[in-house]
């Protein structure tokens, strides 16, 4: 079938290929424009680590033809972090909380705690707990998980105490 | 895995997405928010020569008011309609049940249309519609024509949806004063399509229960509206409902089958739970509005 132009900003960096329509985002993603951050694990839609920002809303990136983001607006990973190359907020919350172990989820937390702490600033442990839903970790437990979005969402508060906050009680 | 080779077409207008269906017949799929059926794709359990996008069609995205009704375009997505207040006063059964599907990732793309022409029988949607004696709107070449839910959902995966149809728009009835909803489900993890679930309307005047709804999902290739245990509450005092008793004559209007996540018998058990606890609290929430 004959390939289609698309274009998309991707992390801020314009980006322009030639597709099939058949390729999903996230391919694209990883392999046209080295946000390789985007992680597969199933390919359709349980895992969460391939969940990237298409014009402000948190979208599988599996789910989704790159013919259909022509025009999009993308942040990855990548693009969380500031802008001298540091870590953002949020994933510096999930490094100083060991919010990873083996790090494939990573990506797609980091990105879905984003999203998720833009419409909630001040989660409970309950909607915490819902929030991170979407995305599956084999290795950690979650319990440093949700004390990264804790420690993220009182660092994005200006209060940064969150990062000895018990996760037990629940 | 990822999907076959398929033509892409992104059409603009209604006429031009059905014109496109009409042309390639059962070749072509409309694609909506992709959650259900690019999955399908990708697995190759299914696959088509043409995917007729219909995320560019503005005129299918809304919440309108017509007629008593709740008119919701079909590519609204969910998370629009989880997240819009009036839904919450108009239609709560729906405003109830919208939490429950997938993540909030999934419902940010996935779309009230989609998940009703899927007709998953352990979708959310399909359960609400039927309770609600929801009117499906179908569009063809031809003209629109609007489909109850009880003739809609005819079984799994299988809807009145022809070849060559786009679902529209889906409209709920507006329940009037002294009505009360709840909806609940049980699934083992957070966010998976559920094991059974339920949808409960009460309507009371002067304290009698004056209209009922009860619909369960995950219970048969269809949603199962309760229709026996729904006469038998017609003139019941709303304050002394026997909420266990009820459950179990709804339960038997359902002949649910067993498979890896629960056992026949375990799906009945737990169906009259939820049916005890939705009518309880639909009950109180109709004398709240009374
Ligand atoms: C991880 C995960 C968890 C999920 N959990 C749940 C859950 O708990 N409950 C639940 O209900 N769903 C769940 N879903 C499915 C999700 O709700 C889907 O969004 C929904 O079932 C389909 O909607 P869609 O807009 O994505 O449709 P698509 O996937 O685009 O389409 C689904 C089917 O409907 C057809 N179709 C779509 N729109 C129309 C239309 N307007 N006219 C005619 N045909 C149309 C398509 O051709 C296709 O056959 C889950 C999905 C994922 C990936
Ligand atoms: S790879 Fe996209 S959700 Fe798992
Ligand atoms: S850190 Fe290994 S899967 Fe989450």
């Amino acid at each position: 079938m004959s390939e289609v132009t698309v274009h998309m900003s991707v992390n801020g960096t314009a980006r322009r290929g030639r597709v099939e329509p058949r390729k999903t985002l996230a391919d694209f993603l990883r392999e046209d424009c080295v946000a390789t951050s985007v992680h597969l694990a199933c390919e359709h839609g349980v895992c969460g680590a391939c969940t990237v920002i298409v014009d402000g809303v948190a979208s599988r990136s599996c789910l989704m033809f790159a013919v259909q983001a022509d025009g999009a607006s993308i942040t990855t990973a990548e693009g969380l972090a500031n802008p001298d190359g540091s870590l953002g907020i949020v994933q510096d919350a999930f490094r100083q909380c060991h919010g990873l172990q083996c790090g494939f989820c990573t990506p797609g937390f980091v990105v879905s705690v984003t999203a998720f702490l833009q419409e909630n600033a001040d989660p409970s442990l309950e909607e915490i707990r819902e929030g991170i839903a979407g995305n599956l970790c084999r290795c950690t437990g979650y319990q440093g998980i949700i004390k990264a979005v804790q420690h993220a969402a009182a660092t994005m508060a200006g209060t940064p105490t969150a990062m000895t906050t018990s996760t037990e009680g629940n | 895995m990822k999907p076959a080779p398929f033509e892409y077409h992104a059409p603009e207008t209604i006429a031009d997405a059905v014109g496109l269906l009409a042309q390639h017949g059962d070749d072509a799929k409309p694609l909506a928010g992709g959650q259900s059926l690019v999955p399908l794709l990708s697995l190759r359990l299914t696959r088509f020569d043409h995917l007729v996008d219909l995320n560019k069609i503005g005129a299918l995205s809304g919440i309108s008011r017509d007629n008593g009704h709740v008119v919701i375009g079909a590519m609204t997505r969910h998370r629009a309609v989880e997240l819009d207040p009036s839904i919450a006063t108009s239609v709560p059964m729906l405003a109830a049940a919208m939490p429950w599907i997938g993540h909030f990732q999934i419902r940010n793309r996935g779309t009230i249309g989609g998940s009703i022409a899927h007709a998953d029988p352990a979708a959310e949607l399909p359960a609400v519609a039927a309770a609600l004696d929801a009117e499906l709107e179908i569009t063809s070449k031809s003209g629109v024509r609007r489909v109850a839910a009880a003739d809609f959902f005819q079984g799994t995966f299988m809807t009145a949806i022809d070849t060559g149809e786009l679902l529209t728009a889906a409209r709920f009835p507006v329940w009037g004063k002294g009505s009360g909803f709840a909806f609940t489900e049980f699934a083992r993890r957070s966010g998976d399509f559920a094991i059974a679930g339920v949808g409960v309307g009460l309507e009371a005047t002067g304290g009698k229960i004056t209209r009922a709804a009860i619909a369960f999902m995950g219970m048969g290739p269809v949603p199962v509206r309760a229709t026996d245990a729904e006469k038998a509450l017609l003139g019941v005092s709303i304050a002394s409902l026997d909420a266990a008793a009820v459950a179990r004559v709804a339960v038997g209007a359902t002949d649910p089958t067993g498979d890896v996540h629960a056992s026949a018998a375990n799906r009945t058990k737990i169906a009259t739970h939820l049916a005890e606890q939705a009518l309880t609290r639909a009950a109180s929430n109709a004398a709240a509005n009374a």
